[in-house]
């Protein structure tokens, strides 16, 4: 499975919980799938989909899934030692790994090479790291927003890309009705 | 005065409940300062753009953030303060420690303090420089003010406010 199907397969999962979407093509894949008022739509600052999430999570009781790509944890690898010190259990981190910087034209990235992302979040001190194949992932995504302990999971996919529009909604329309959506 | 505590007071004041840090040997009193405090919760950064991440969850989730940093960090965040905090228009007021300016000892700390101003103000960034002790006083407005508009603004604290650095 490549990412797209993924985010449609875990639409009606994540749905109804605040969601803190990747720079590029997860944000406007997801966009295009089920736009919802609980999802923040990240347009620039690749890197810190954990890291919004994670201050969200720690500044409110909702449960968050922050969805992230591989290439981007990999830009900001220092959020996985302060997840892990900090956790909270209503914080979900969804590593979609298909081994490749997907938005820039699918060159490859270590973690589709010798390095494990699971293996670097345990590491980091993060106690339930759980590494799931595309299709299985739906079941282990529902338990982990359900469960009262932080989860990173790190889900292995095909790198691939489906042609779609840029996102143009105004960041601060994006900000106000997804505080709105928090406060709700 | 203690300008640790008079910092913290301030923030408290003024709802500031979420304060990342990124540790500079000036800010170290400030830090433990805003550590202890119960009304205040502290998770240091391993990046300052990290930080800034963060700070941007907790906006969102109904909390006033700061973060404390040393202003080499502007090299670090430009990306992350113009395509976070100000495009989506959200408040930061970032403490920031001077380094490389007045009673510095490390010449190569000059090497961006050079550049500090001149980055924040082509951000257009409301940037403020805490000289003597006294300029704490304008803390509390400046953190009124950073609320108000919904910008990141910068307070350049430099070794002379802090009483001296390497000097003493």
């Amino acid at each position: 499975m490549i990412r797209s199907e993924i985010l449609k397969e875990i639409a009606p999962i994540i749905r109804d919980h605040l969601v803190v979407c990747n720079i590029g093509l997860p944000s406007q894949e997801l966009h295009m799938i089920d736009d919802q008022p609980t999802n923040f739509y990240m347009l620039g600052t690749m890197g810190l989909s954990s890291s919004i999430g994670f201050g969200l999570a720690l500044a409110q009781d909702k449960p968050v899934i922050s969805i992230d790509g591989d290439g981007s944890v990999l830009t900001n690898l220092g959020t996985l030692p302060t997840i892990a010190n900090n956790a909270t259990g209503n914080y979900t981190l969804l590593i979609i790994d298909n081994g490749s910087y997907g938005s820039t034209g699918d060159q490859p990235t270590y973690a589709g090479r010798k390095t494990s992302l699971a293996a670097v979040a345990t590491a980091c001190g993060c106690d339930n790291v759980v590494e799931v194949q595309d299709r299985d992932l739906g079941p282990v995504l529902q338990s982990a927003i359900d469960s009262d302990e932080m989860t990173i999971i790190v889900c292995k996919c095909d790198s691939g890309n489906i042609k779609l529009p840029v996102i143009t909604m105004d960041p601060v329309v994006i900000r106000h009705r997804f505080m709105e959506a928090v406060k709700a | 005065m203690n300008i640790d505590k008079k910092i913290a007071d301030d923030l408290v004041a003024n709802d500031v409940s979420f304060v990342t840090t990124v540790p500079c040997k000036q800010l170290a009193g400030v830090i433990e300062e805003i550590d202890q405090r119960d009304d205040i919760f502290h998770i240091p950064s391993n990046k300052e753009d990290e930080g800034m991440g963060l700070c941007a969850g907790a906006f969102m989730g109904g909390k006033r953030p700061a973060i404390i940093m040393q202003n080499t960090a502007i090299g670090v965040t430009i990306n992350t303060l113009a395509t976070l905090t100000q495009f989506y228009r959200m408040p930061l007021p970032m403490i920031i420690s001077y380094r490389g300016e007045l009673r510095e000892p490390v010449a190569c700390q000059v090497e961006m303090a050079v550049h500090t101003k001149a980055l924040l103000a082509q951000l257009n960034i409301p940037t403020y420089h805490f000289h003597w002790q006294k300029d704490v006083e304008e803390f509390d407005n400046i953190l009124k003010y950073t609320f108000m508009c919904n910008k990141p603004v910068a307070i350049l604290t430099d070794a002379n406010f802090w009483g001296g650095y390497g000097d003493q």
